[in-house]
């Protein structure tokens, strides 16, 4: 009884406390739509301060400069590939997570496939010879382990 | 013992790749202007409180040198350590040295240099940081060494030392001037 009563109370109290309702949330900008653009290509692109964030997320000064002259390349028509190269052409192919397939970033993009086919052969190589080392006993083999068990009994 | 060496060379070989990775510094980004044009600009330039030269700044007025662009802040705490070896550019007063003051305002910028010396033939302004990124800047201090005819030829990002100066700067500087 006591814990309905104090569930009550709290139910009233939140009910009456002006901060605690939801809200609708905020536009980003005046422009949805330019907004929804930029955060499509700026997730694509790393912040070159904290390189572990995207362009979308992080909170440094650069990416701050760097939304805002997207937002002004977007109003100015520009297509996304346009305004990744605007990027690119600045500060290389780091910024983007899916760096390009060019002779510079073969090794990146080939690397782990290499190594998984390397691993593979490795282990298929191993089992192979690991099925030899068991391959059943000769005649001679079994009557060796024959005399040698029975000399054990 | 022979089963064992080709297990031992692949790791070795792997603790070497990933131990050279490990030794480089992740915030050096190869620039992608290297060997192109310096970005164009029109700046104001950051009057000196004795001599006041207002007017504007554009790399075009370099042409035909080889010059230093060197990106700093008075909020920049690594041009701190950088200073002592521009100063030292300037007290040999051979290599042009510019000064792109990037996301600062006046008073600071020039109280910074008042009280720390000011290295540079002239600073331009670049308050809200478009030039900076139309120059790929992302870590203050910035270094670019530009030549003749206004190509980019070398970057530094972040400080530089004195061996960087004396190992690598000094020596291209020359070299571009043939």
């Amino acid at each position: 009884m006591r814990r309905w009563l104090a569930l009550l109370v709290l139910a009233l109290a939140t009910l009456g406390a002006p901060g605690v309702h939801a809200r609708e949330a905020q536009p980003l900008a005046d422009d949805e739509a330019v907004e929804q653009r930029l955060i499509g290509i700026a997730e694509e692109l790393r912040c070159l301060v904290c390189q572990n964030e995207s362009l979308a997320g992080s909170p440094a000064d650069l990416a701050k400069d760097l939304r805002r002259e997207i937002r002004t390349l977007i109003r100015e028509g520009k297509t996304d590939p346009e305004i990744m190269e605007y990027l690119v052409s600045r500060y290389g192919d780091f910024v983007r997570y899916r760096p390009p397939l060019k002779p510079t970033t073969w090794l990146l993009w080939a690397g782990p496939f290499v190594a998984l086919l390397a691993g593979v052969a490795a282990l298929m190589a191993y089992l192979r010879r690991r099925r030899v080392a068991a391959a059943p006993l000769t005649d001679e083999e079994r009557s060796k382990a024959v005399a040698i068990l029975g000399e054990g009994r | 013992v022979k089963r064992f060496l080709i297990p031992l060379a692949l790791f070795l070989g792997l603790a070497i790749f990933l131990g050279a990775g490990l030794n480089r510094d992740p915030r050096a980004l190869p620039s992608p202007l290297i060997g192109r044009e310096a970005p164009g600009f029109n700046l104001p330039r950051l009057a000196s409180a004795d001599a006041a030269k207002p007017g504007v700044f554009s790399p075009a007025d370099m042409r035909g040198q080889v010059w230093l662009l060197n990106v700093w802040a008075s909020w920049c705490v690594s041009c701190r350590q950088e200073h002592p070896v521009l100063l030292d550019i300037a007290r040999r007063s051979d290599i042009p040295l510019v000064g792109l003051d990037y996301k600062d305002t006046g008073p600071e910028a020039r109280a910074w240099l008042a009280e720390h010396g000011d290295p540079y033939l002239l600073s331009a302004v670049d308050a809200d940081g478009k030039v900076g990124i139309d120059y790929g800047v992302y870590g203050v201090p910035e270094t670019y060494v530009i030549d003749k005819a206004g190509k980019i030829r070398f970057k530094q990002i972040g400080p530089i030392s004195q061996e960087i100066l004396d190992g690598t700067i000094v020596p291209l500087v020359k070299e571009l001037r043939k």
